[in-house]
Order: structure tokens, then C-alpha cells, then sequence
């Protein structure tokens, strides 16, 4: 490692380019800021690609603000935004302890340095923590919802527009479906997971309860909204920016194209809208929640190091310092995350 | 480097309370997400939208002045990293953002329902 840090020590010892430091920045430094530049700009491709494939579904997009709305112990409330707000501010307290233990590298307080990494690697847990409970919530689910034959997603309200969940109204028919698996199938054929109802046994549920309507992915614009006027008894049902929902006539129409049954989101089909969401909602929150895993990976060795009296010895926290920056560059990340999935 | 070896405690904290309520003012605006700001466009997209998009850039300037010492830097360093990330940004998001627009159009006015 004395390749990687500059102190008096290893100078002309091993490379470390001399007293020439390019851009007034230590080798380890330089590097750990092209590395960060790098990453800045494969987020941003993600990013950007999230948001071509929205601007492609403009319409159609899933509203956040009705697919996060978990709370822990606060079941059945709908709460927006709240837990990924909490995991903000558990991952900016987690950079200011971290910028703490820097700050107390540079005066060479080793206890100081150790206690705020401590608190920096727990900080990065809970929020690991965080991202798989709002992975779960999102996987299983709220209230399920029906695919149609050309892959659009239909649910449920009622009278008043609230939502509501498959089990509310769904009726259980005399009928058997069994899973499909490789042991069953006549060539390499399985499918997934059954729905917990079958497509029929919603739309006789439907049948069964006239005050239901469906919501389409639609979010109301000025030209859906003068097509929903005379729609629906309740004139105040469609809101501007919200989803489009039809009158029962049409809702039966409608329904008449439904598919299969669809309960969370996954790869391949998403209850919440747009499968493209769900997709880069993993493939971005998971790539970023493997930074701070990593992240908390090399905090824990530069800790034990810390504790071992490492940079007391080579008398510089620089190794603090490198390690910090890759851990505010995750808290980067996830600021620009939460405004582009949560927010805008 | 300018930073050398004092304490900069105060400092760092003051930067956490004034990110935090950034973070607290997006929030309330996105839970309550208020309809004049939210109904009125400008350039392309609606008011709080805007609001979210520079506050967003307030936080990533203290994230990365304060925190990760930007602001100790060499000037030569700083440009060379913020800018080179700026332009090749905002080239990036332009093309494809503008490329996704024109594909909605494509997909809206085509005379096959692709979404049914």
C-alpha cells in the first residue's frame, strides 16, 4: 500500500511519481477522483436512460408518489415519500460522520477517526437495510392489479376513486390450476409462481360489485380529461396528473382483454405501471446499493486498519481521506436517485 | 492544500443542517406538491419539477464542496472534474431525452395501437 499514499516516509521508496503531483492531488487521491468520474458518468448513463425510456412512456409512467408509500409499523397508511426521505438522511448523516473521521485523520486522533468509521459503517448498514425492505415492499405489492393481452396494466377503484385490492373483491371459483413445472412439462417448459386468483375469478368479483371501476395507466392530461367529462357520474373522479379511470361500461370493455394476474412487480411484469419502471427501479436502486455495500465493505477494512494503528505508523489518515470520497460519491448517487425516481 | 490541519467541525456540520432541509423542503413539496407550481409549465416540464432539479444541484454542490473538498482542490483539478462530468451530462441527456420524446411521438401518431 505505500505505493498509494505519500508520506515522508515512502518518498523515493517506492513509485509514487515523485515530488511532481499532477493537479496538486497525491496519486491515491488523483486516482480515486478518476475512478469517480468514471462511475458519475455510468450512473448518469443509467439515469439517462431511465429517462429516455419515461420520456418514450411519458403518458404511461407510474406516479412514485402511489408505489412507495411504505412506512415500517404503519401498515395500511399511505405514506409517500417518508422512508426513502428517512434513508436520506441516514445516508447524508453517514457522510458527515464519515467527512468527521477525515477531519479527525488530519489531527491524527486515532480514537476519533475509529468511532466516527464505526458510525459511518453502521449508518451504510441500516441504509442497505433500508433499500432491501423497500425492495420487498415493492416485489410483493399492495393491491395487485390485471394485465390485458397488449401488456397494459388495469386497476381497481372504487366509486370514489380509491384504490382497491384484488383480495377486496375477488371471488374463489370452483377451479384448479396447477403450477407448471419442469417435472410436468412435456420439454424444458415451467412458469413462475401462481397469482393467488386466477383471471376469472377477479372478473366474476367485478361482475359481483357494480360501484368498481378501472384505472388505466393513463395519467390524465387536458385531452383525456375532456373525454372523461360525461364518462362517470362523479364528475370529480379523473383529477389533472392523476390516472385516468373509466366508467363501468367501459371498464367491462376493457376487461374483457385480461390476461393474467399480476401481484408486485418483477422483471418481467410490474402492478404499478410500466414494466420499463420496474426494471430500472432494480437495475439503478440495486446498482447503487451495491456501491454502499462495497462501500461498507472497504470502510470495515480501513477501520480494522484504523484500529490497528496502520496510518499511525505510515503518520498519515490519507487512506481516510481516499475512502471517504468513494462514500460521499455514493451519497452523490443517491441524491440524484432519489430526485429522479421519487421526485420529478 | 489549503485544508493543512485544522479542525473544520463547525463547518461540516452546518453543511449537514442546510442539506437536510433542502432534503425537508423537496419532500413537503412532493407530498403536498402544490398545483401552482405543479400545473404550470415552463420550458418543457412544470415548476416543481424545476424546483426539484435545482435543489438537486444545491445538495450535489455541498456533497461534493464541502464533503469531499472540492473547494480545497487545485482549481485545475476541480475543472477538470466537474466540468468534463457537466458537459458530457448534459450532452448525454440531451440526445436521449430528445430521442425519447421523438419516439412517444412515433408511437402516438403511428396508425398501429401498440398499447391496448
Amino acid at each position: 500500500m505505500g505505493s498509494t499514499v505519500t508520506t515522508a516516509n515512502t518518498v523515493g521508496k517506492s513509485w509514487d511519481g515523485g515530488n511532481n503531483e499532477p493537479l496538486g492531488a497525491s496519486y491515491g487521491k488523483l486516482m480515486m477522483w478518476f475512478f469517480i468520474v468514471s462511475d458519475a458518468l455510468t450512473f448518469s448513463g443509467f439515469l439517462a436512460a431511465y429517462g429516455f425510456s419515461r420520456f418514450k412512456f411519458i403518458e404511461t409512467w407510474p406516479l412514485a408518489d402511489e408505489v412507495f408509500t411504505h412506512f415500517p409499523f404503519a401498515h395500511g397508511v399511505s405514506m409517500p415519500m417518508y422512508y426513502v426521505a428517512l434513508m436520506t438522511f441516514i445516508l447524508i448523516f453517514s457522510s458527515v460522520t464519515m467527512v468527521l473521521a477525515v477531519d479527525a485523520g488530519h489531527q491524527m486522533k486515532q480514537g476519533k477517526v475509529a468511532f466516527y468509521m464505526f458510525l459511518t459503517i453502521i449508518g451504510g448498514l441500516i441504509f442497505v437495510g433500508s433499500q432491501a425492505w423497500e425492495w420487498k415492499n415493492f416485489i410483493h405489492g399492495e393491491y395487485g392489479a390485471v394485465e390485458t393481452k397488449g401488456g397494459s396494466i388495469l386497476q381497481f377503484v372504487d366509486s370514489k376513486g380509491k384504490r382497491v385490492a384484488l383480495a377486496d373483491f375477488a371471488v374463489v371459483l370452483p377451479e384448479e390450476r396447477e403450477q407448471l413445472t419442469r417435472g410436468k412439462g412435456k420439454w424444458f417448459m415451467e412458469e413462475g409462481s401462481l397469482a393467488t386468483y386466477s383471471v376469472n375469478e377477479v372478473l366474476e368479483g367485478f361482475k359481483a360489485r357494480p360501484d368498481l371501476l378501472v384505472r388505466t395507466e393513463v395519467i390524465n392530461s387536458e385531452e383525456t380529461l375532456k373525454t372523461a367529462e360525461g364518462l362517470n357520474e362523479d364528475k370529480s373522479l379523473n383529477k389533472p396528473k392523476h390516472k385516468f379511470i373509466l366508467s363501468r361500461a367501459e371498464s367491462e370493455k376493457r376487461l374483457a382483454d385480461a390476461k393474467l394476474v399480476i401481484e408486485g412487480a418483477n422483471l418481467k411484469h410490474n402492478e404499478y405501471g410500466s414494466k420499463l419502471f420496474a426494471d430500472f427501479f432494480f437495475f439503478i436502486t440495486g446498482f447503487h446499493g451495491f456501491h454502499v455495500f462495497s462501500g461498507v465493505i472497504i470502510n470495515i477494512i480501513i477501520f480494522i486498519n484504523v484500529l490497528l494503528g496502520t496510518y499511525e505508523k505510515r503518520k498519515s489518515y490519507e487512506m481516510v481521506e481516499k475512502v471517504g470520497l468513494y462514500w460521499h460519491f455514493v451519497d452523490l448517487v443517491w441524491v440524484f436517485v432519489f430526485t429522479f425516481f421519487y421526485l420529478v | 492544500m489549503a485544508h493543512a490541519h485544522e479542525s473544520n467541525t463547525g463547518r461540516i456540520w452546518k453543511v449537514f443542517w442546510f442539506l437536510s432541509a433542502v432534503t425537508i423542503v423537496e419532500v413537503v413539496l412532493g407530498i403536498f406538491k402544490p398545483a401552482a407550481l405543479h400545473m404550470t409549465n415552463v420550458l418543457g416540464t412544470n415548476l416543481l419539477n424545476w424546483i426539484f432539479l435545482i435543489l438537486t444541484l444545491v445538495k450535489a454542490y455541498g456533497i461534493v464542496w464541502a464533503f469531499m473538498h472540492m473547494e480545497g482542490e487545485t482549481k485545475s483539478l476541480r475543472r477538470s472534474v466537474v466540468w468534463t462530468v457537466i458537459f458530457l451530462v448534459l450532452y448525454l441527456t440531451f440526445i436521449l431525452l430528445t430521442e425519447g420524446n421523438y419516439v412517444f411521438g412515433v408511437f402516438k401518431n403511428a396508425t398501429i395501437k401498440w398499447n391496448f
